[in-house]
């Protein structure tokens, strides 16, 4: 790649005439804000934001006392709005992982200015999914018992099952994706020490930054570290939604079966983490004016990425298709007759609708960077993949080989109030995440600025000097010296 | 940092600030070719080349591997104690040691093992968390998470002397030069 098309890449990624101190100035200021200051519309988001997560309290408090009856799951869907909302959130969750981890092993420099939010996702998706199982087990407060650990039972985990298989790969995701968001923010909370006016800030980002003082040495590691950590984050996201999926794919369902659900789970799992980034992102980068970092071209990739992972979940959906007539079993052929024209068909057809016809809008440019197109599709790719998640769970379970034997699923308040309780957490946690940590790597972007001999492991080549850069930020964006 | 500081210096070293990463690595050389060794540069980001001039290792990655075959060595063993030995179950009639259906757990604990290793490896070679260093005094390093470079001479450097090293600094061209108190 010439060094002349990476710079042209790069002045789409960041607004013109930033240095790295208005960088570091514009991006801490969004959380060093003095409390009084606080927006008026951050405070109205979260105050909403909370309402969901009492929400989620008094649903989770009368699940816990009265017992998981309360939910609408009963045989035979004994899988419902609990296993949905767990994947839709895991799957939501992958964005960011792959956005911080496989695009940094692919040198997509425009990863830059929405990975750390992104990662924030994943972690606060990660959360709302793992809720799910948990108190799906009806007492979770022996879901330790998932782990191996010696006990006077003398039981032990069955480690052919695939059930447990997730048990291992979520419990890691979720680790290692802390991990991965805490170390990629720790130059930055030492930004926020050092530039912080409030003395509690200080003492806390200090506590946080862990005395990082930006020694060349550190640095060093810390990158290797960080390549490292990509290299291990990129098998692990496409192991945990395959793994997801293997708790489908191991069981005999018709729906369920088929070998095609690991890749095509995981197609799911970045066409909805995307849609989500996308949802977050636009509102964001309106609100706090941060056109200069999060610019069209990101908008434009994000909304390429949706379109061909979309494509892929529609091949997914055609082969289903496909191999319920090659395969020749009237089990699976009756799946998808009954999905098409049973009782939940509308679900079946918003679903094609959300997922496979509207993120076609994608293929016109114009669509790609106007923002309430953006929002649009987004929103129904957030419905749609949880359409999926529904079609496939609960339609494949409530009519399977034996017609007698056959029933029908609604959840209760109690499902609706667990599933937007969640929501609203998400959002309570992600608010708090803008509001008080660095929500855009603020080195990573300096990198993004034209000058001399600077890049890192994960970046390009270095840049052409310009002339005349010395004294104080001199170093000017897109100052035509290319 | 070496036996060389057993002469105790009045100050810890001496910081010179830069603009941009070009003089700094200039300045970097300069004094690796003067035979400074104990030295150390600063920058809010990383720059690349800088390694090289301060000449060190770094271990990171073969930690990471040693981390990696551990957690897949733990993952297997663990699968292998529980279902060949303590609790064998006959599942479908599969051998006991159904490797196959352990690799997706070994898989696991390998990312697991290798990832903690990076980041407590890092942190650890990198001596962090570390709650007071002597540059932390110098006012104007608040700018090296900002915007600004610095080149650090430490005192106990062997070729240290505080007139000379001082004066050898500022025909470096810095934006100033700072004494860097214990």
């Amino acid at each position: 790649m010439s060094e002349k098309a990476l710079h042209d890449d790069h002045s789409e990624l960041i607004g013109p005439g930033h240095t790295l101190g208005t960088i570091t100035d514009k991006i801490s200021e969004i959380a060093l804000i003095e409390p009084k200051k606080t927006p008026i519309g951050w405070l109205a988001v979260t105050g909403i934001a909370s309402l969901g997560v009492l929400m989620l309290g008094v649903t989770v408090v009368n699940l816990v006392f009265t017992g998981i009856g309360i939910w609408g799951n009963n045989v035979p869907v004994g899988w419902a709005f609990d296993i949905i909302n767990f994947v839709w959130w895991i799957g939501i969750g992958h964005a960011g992982t792959l956005i911080s981890a496989v695009l940094m092993l692919l040198r997509q420099e425009w990863r830059t200015s929405i990975n750390r939010f992104a990662e924030a996702m994943t972690i606060f998706a990660v959360m709302c999914a793992g809720m799910f199982p948990l108190l799906h087990t009806g007492r979770p407060w022996l879901a330790f018992w998932l782990m191996p650990y010696p006990n006077t039972m003398g039981m032990w985990p069955q480690f052919r099952s695939p059930l447990i298989w997730d048990v291992f790969a979520v419990s890691t995701y979720a680790t290692v994706s802390m991990l991965f968001w805490y170390m990629g923010m720790i130059p930055d909370l030492a930004t926020f020490r050092d530039h912080a006016k409030n003395k509690i800030s200080k003492v806390v980002y200090g506590l946080l930054a862990m005395g990082w003082r930006g020694a060349a040495r550190h640095w060093d590691r810390y990158e290797t570290a960080s390549l490292l950590l990509a290299g291990l984050s990129t098998p692990l996201v496409l192991s945990v939604h395959s793994v997801v999926s293997f708790d489908f794919a191991a069981g005999l369902v018709p729906g369920w079966h088929t070998t095609v659900f690991p890749p095509y789970f995981v197609a799911g799992a970045i066409f909805a983490g995307f849609a989500m980034v996308l949802t977050l992102a636009l509102p964001i980068r309106a609100f706090y004016g941060l056109k200069d970092f999060i610019t069209d071209k990101h908008l434009d990739n994000m909304a390429k990425v949706l379109l061909a992972t979309g494509l892929i979940v529609t091949y997914g959906y055609a082969l289903e298709l496909f191999i319920a007539w090659y395969s020749g079993s009237p089990y699976e052929a009756y799946m998808i007759t009954n999905r098409m024209s049973g009782p939940y068909n509308h679900l079946y057809w918003s679903l094609i609708l959300c997922n496979c016809t509207i993120p076609q809008l994608f293929w016109i440019k114009r669509f790609r960077t106007n923002v309430w197109m953006l929002f649009f599709v987004s929103m129904s790719v957030n419905i749609g993949m949880w359409l999926e998640r529904f079609v496939i769970i609960v339609q494949s379970l409530h009519r399977d080989f034996l017609p007698s034997s056959w029933g029908m699923y609604s959840p209760t308040i109690w499902d609706w109030g667990m599933y937007i309780g969640t929501i609203g957490f998400f959002l309570f946690m992600f608010m708090h995440f803008i509001r008080l940590l660095p929500m855009i790597a603020i080195f990573e972007v300096k990198l993004l600025v034209p000058r001399s001999g600077v890049t890192g492991k994960s970046g390009g080549p270095s840049h052409g000097k310009k002339p005349g850069s010395h004294g104080p930020d001199a170093h000017t964006a897109g100052a035509g010296s290319h | 940092m070496s036996s060389a500081s057993e002469n105790i210096q009045p100050i810890y070293g001496y910081l010179a600030e830069y603009s941009d990463t070009e003089p700094l690595i200039a300045a970097a050389k300069a004094a690796r070719a003067e035979g400074f060794q104990m030295m150390e540069c600063y920058s809010p980001m990383p720059v690349h080349g800088l390694p090289e001039v301060l000449g060190y290792k770094n271990n990171v990655a073969l930690l990471v591997l040693v981390g990696g075959i551990t957690g897949m060595l733990v993952g297997f063993s663990l699968c292998y104690w529980v279902s060949v030995l303590q609790y064998p179950l006959n599942i479908g009639g599969r051998p006991f040691n159904s490797w196959p259906a352990f690799v997706v757990p070994m898989f696991e604990t390998t990312i697991l093992f290798a990832s903690l290793t990076a980041v407590f490896g890092m942190l650890a070679l990198n001596g962090l968390p570390q709650p007071y260093h002597p540059v932390f005094n110098v006012p104007r390093f608040d700018e090296a998470t900002r915007s600004r470079f610095f080149l650090l001479i430490a005192s106990s450097d062997p070729k240290f002397d505080m007139v000379k090293t001082r004066e050898f600094l500022t025909r470096l061209a810095p934006l100033s030069v700072d004494e860097v108190p214990h």
